[in-house]
């Protein structure tokens, strides 16, 4: 029987490709869930909304997806601190985080999802740039450069926060604070700031995603939907605040996902990450690569 | 020589690599005060946690009036009659005082509960804690030492035969940590087994009849409360080395 | 007031507002009608399991979409088959998947169990996507029968009275659960799981019944509305909508007690049914979505919380 390894093989890379993509979009959730406890179910409309000003740029001005994003980081960064602080007064500080904190965050994610309905209409929208259209081949391996080049970015974010969070002393008081807010105190660092600059960091990672995103497909707004659950899916699998976990389940996922799609046919796709995160909750809540 | 009410075998507790408890072994006899004393992180609370179901031993046993309680879960150790008041009160903020004795009366003890017999229960509990005025308040507007009473009342609300105080008077004036010593002495009298885990030493030693040490997750002392204190390991653990 | 005493009134009320819509002679405050109705039973059903228990269900469209489904399957397979028997069947197949995911998640914190019913819902809308006998991503056509088969009217009153009648039913079971034990297990859970698990409560035990309660209460609202939209596909039947407004009636109106869920499905649902027909249907929903968060920072005991004070 002709089994088709090239077909078998491509799907892995692409998988592989895909996989770097997911980490970066879920590393904005690993800080503010893993690491701070929040439930931001909003995060991927945070990217959506990377992907259109990336997209606004591109089609109006002539600029380069990436270089947008990295344009409007501080925007976002911005948005993410003042997000937090309603969040800390209204939810944090009255200790009502649970329902509240919840359904605020759906709220957002839902006023996202219609306000971009409103603006931009339901077609999908996509990027133009000159890197995009090739394609690099190694004998029958197919590395289609809208795939490597958002895994490049991921890869080089992921490690850029992966140092930051061990070398900088900012970097360590957000670790210290998701262990231990008293001795945070004590260290003279305030808890409650610490947390803002690093919810402010988590969504400025959601800009850059954003970018990659609409490079990787075209983007409409209830995309984000898809992404909840792949997000939340590689944060259980990988283990809470473990980057390199997030990053074997993200490679995990985008694997499983792209072989699935190549073999069972793409409208299967969004099943398998929630599949997984069903399943990684009913069996092994810790992670398949987390701390036991 | 009466069958012990609750007896400790060999029980271990880890936390990833930190053992938090090792090959404890206790007993404890119907109708005794039993002190339970120890440094901070020593594992007393985790030692409570185990018994009571809330954490799961990895190793040993533990038996209540002869029955073994291995895996059961600890809604099922209530209402056998084993119950605790946690250090930090945890109450029921929504509910209001009576209806928190409610949830225990309710779901605790043998009964249906209806009407009339629960309210009387609730009353009567609130009656014992003098805490009877407060019955339709929030656990938001009471003081400290109001929180703590209620934390026992609603321990007692399950009708236990083995009561675990946890740091019951950590904090208090020493007028307050009367009354709740007079409080535990009275359900004593009643026919309540008590552990007291107790930083205060003159409410510890005025109440037990039977004094352990727990240290660094080992019992270093068993025995009579005044032989106890005069051991030297306890000495040191206490003032350090 | 006992529970019987309202029960009486609730359905008094149930007739007098059939009677009344019916003197209104347009058959457009039927349409209308049921979808506060349907939402009057989903705030309810929800608000058992979230305002009640202190667990936030985001899946409603998937019990909510099983229910419609399991009323095509039936359509297709044993058309005679009552109405109300296939509501019947659309709230225990809701139930049961109720049960099985809370199984799966109800030992884990409340927010993995949050997170795992927006998972609920995407996988199954996948499999209904891809199951081509209830029509996959085409959808499915329903015929709407022409006449009410128990009185003088046309089958969109006969919709309306069943929906009214499920209201009353969510309604009462919310409202008996209320100060029953069940009620005092829910509330000590949600206040502190961990405190009423030492009070003896079998927190999961508990929290499954909730779960299926809930559950199967979404399943039954949704299990008419094939007949009610006669053209049925999953982005309609899964919509977000559902979602959103399930769980911003209840946060609207207050999660204390059964009144809330009425009061922000009537007000919120009555609210999206004249702005759709005025402004535009997205402009609304995002109006739905802007008062959840609204309200949501600023008055977190909903409008019941304005009054009592």
């Amino acid at each position: 029987m002709d089994f088709p390894v090239d077909l078998l093989v491509n799907a892995l890379v692409s998988g592989l490709l895909l996989g770097g993509f997911y980490a970066a979009v879920t590393i904005g959730v690993s800080i503010s869930f893993g690491m701070l406890d929040i439930v931001n179910i909003a995060h991927p409309a945070f990217i959506i909304l990377g992907s259109y000003i990336a997209y606004i740029a591109n089609s109006v001005l002539g600029l380069d997806p990436i270089l947008a994003s990295i344009l409007v980081l501080p925007g976002f960064y911005l948005l993410g601190m003042a997000i937090y602080h309603i969040y800390d007064v209204s939810f944090e500080r009255r200790g009502d985080t649970s329902i509240r904190g919840l359904a605020f965050f759906f709220g957002l994610l839902f006023i996202a999802e219609v306000t971009l309905v409103l603006v931009f209409g339901v077609d999908y929208r996509l990027v133009e740039a000159r890197y995009l259209g090739t394609t690099l081949h190694f004998g029958f391996i197919d590395l289609p450069m809208r795939l490597v080049v958002p895994f490049l970015v991921s890869i080089i974010m992921l490690v850029g926060l992966q140092l930051f969070m061990a070398r900088t002393f900012i970097g360590r008081a957000i670790q210290a604070v998701a262990q231990d807010p008293l001795a945070l105190r004590l260290m003279a660092a305030n808890p409650s700031q610490i947390k803002r600059i690093a919810f402010g960091m988590s969504i400025a990672t959601a800009s850059i995603a954003g970018a990659i995103l609409i490079i990787i497909q075209p983007v409409e707004p209830s995309i984000g939907r898809e992404y909840i659950g792949r997000v939340f899916a590689i944060c259980v699998m990988g283990g809470l605040g473990s980057f390199p976990g997030m990053l074997a389940a993200a490679v995990l996922l985008g694997v499983v996902e792209s072989i699935t799609s190549t073999f069972y046919g793409p409208s299967w796709s969004p099943a398998v990450a929630f599949g997984f995160l069903l399943l990684t909750l009913a069996v092994r809540p810790s992670g398949i690569f987390g701390r036991a | 020589m009466s069958d012990p009410i609750l007896t400790v075998s060999g029980l271990g507790k880890r936390f990833g690599g930190f053992v938090a408890l090792a090959d404890i072994e206790l007993q404890v006899e119907r109708g005794e005060r039993l002190g339970l004393i120890g440094p901070n992180g020593s594992g007393k609370s985790t030692l409570v946690n185990c018994l009571c179901g809330t954490l799961r031993n990895e190793t040993g046993s533990v038996a209540f009036d002869g029955r073994k309680l291995d895996g059961l879960p600890a809604y099922r150790r209530i209402r056998l009659g084993m119950a605790r008041s946690f250090q930090l009160p945890r109450p029921f903020a929504s509910l209001t005082l009576a209806e928190n004795l409610r949830v225990p009366i309710l779901y605790a003890t043998g009964g249906q509960g209806r009407g009339m017999a629960v309210e009387r229960r609730c009353e009567s509990l609130l009656e014992m804690v003098s805490l009877a005025e407060k019955a339709q308040k929030l656990p938001g507007d009471l003081t400290q030492i109001e929180m703590r009473k209620l934390e026992l009342a609603r321990a007692m609300a399950s009708e236990p035969r083995l009561l675990i105080a946890d740091e019951a008077m950590a904090g208090l004036s020493p007028g307050e940590v009367d009354d709740i010593l007079a409080l535990l002495i009275r359900l004593n009298e009643q026919g309540v087994t008590i552990i007291m885990i107790e930083h205060i030493m003159r409410a510890v030693l005025a109440f037990s009849q039977r004094l352990v040490v727990l240290v660094a997750g080992r019992k270093i002392a068993d025995g009579d409360p005044q032989d106890v204190v005069r051991q030297p390991d306890v000495v040191e653990a206490y003032l350090g080395s | 007031m006992r529970n019987w005493t309202f029960v009486s009134v609730l359905i008094v009320v149930a007739f007098a507002t059939f009677f009344g819509t019916r003197l209104v002679g347009n058959s457009y405050a039927f349409f209308a009608g049921y979808v506060v109705l349907q939402y009057i039973v989903l705030a309810t059903a929800w608000n058992i399991l979230g305002g009640y228990t202190g667990y936030v269900n985001f899946g409603t469209a998937a019990f909510f979409a099983l229910g419609a489904y399991s009323t095509v399957v039936l359509h297709k397979t044993v058309p005679e088959l009552p109405l109300p028997l296939m509501i019947a069947v659309g709230g225990i197949v809701s139930g049961a998947v109720g049960i099985g995911t809370g199984y799966l998640t109800l030992r884990l914190r409340g927010t993995f169990f949050s997170i795992a019913t927006l998972a609920m819902a995407v996988v199954m809308q996948t499999l209904v996507t891809n199951w081509s006998f209830v029509g996959g991503a085409r959808g499915v056509y329903v015929i709407r029968p022409d006449e009410s088969p128990i009185f003088d009217g046309d089958y969109i009153e006969y919709l309306f009275l069943v929906m009214l009648a499920l209201s009353v039913i969510a309604v009462a079971v919310a409202r008996a659960i209320e100060h029953s034990r069940l009620g005092y297990g829910f509330a000590a859970i949600r206040d502190d799981e961990l405190a009423a698990e030492a009070s003896g409560v079998p927190t999961l035990r508990l929290k499954l019944i909730a779960t299926a309660l809930s559950g199967g209460f979404m399943g039954m609202a949704g299990a008419p509305l094939p007949y009610y939209v006669t053209y049925l596909d999953p982005s309609s039947g899964f919509s977000l909508t559902y979602a959103v407004n399930t769980i911003a009636m209840p946060l609207i109106g207050g999660t204390s007690m059964w009144l809330g869920p009425v009061l922000g499905a009537v007000l919120l649902g009555t609210l999206q049914q004249a702005a759709t027909v005025t402004i535009s249907s997205a402009l609304s929903l995002l109006i739905v979505g802007v008062l959840l968060v609204v309200f949501v920072i600023a008055a977190p005991k909903g409008i019941i919380g304005w009054f009592r004070r």
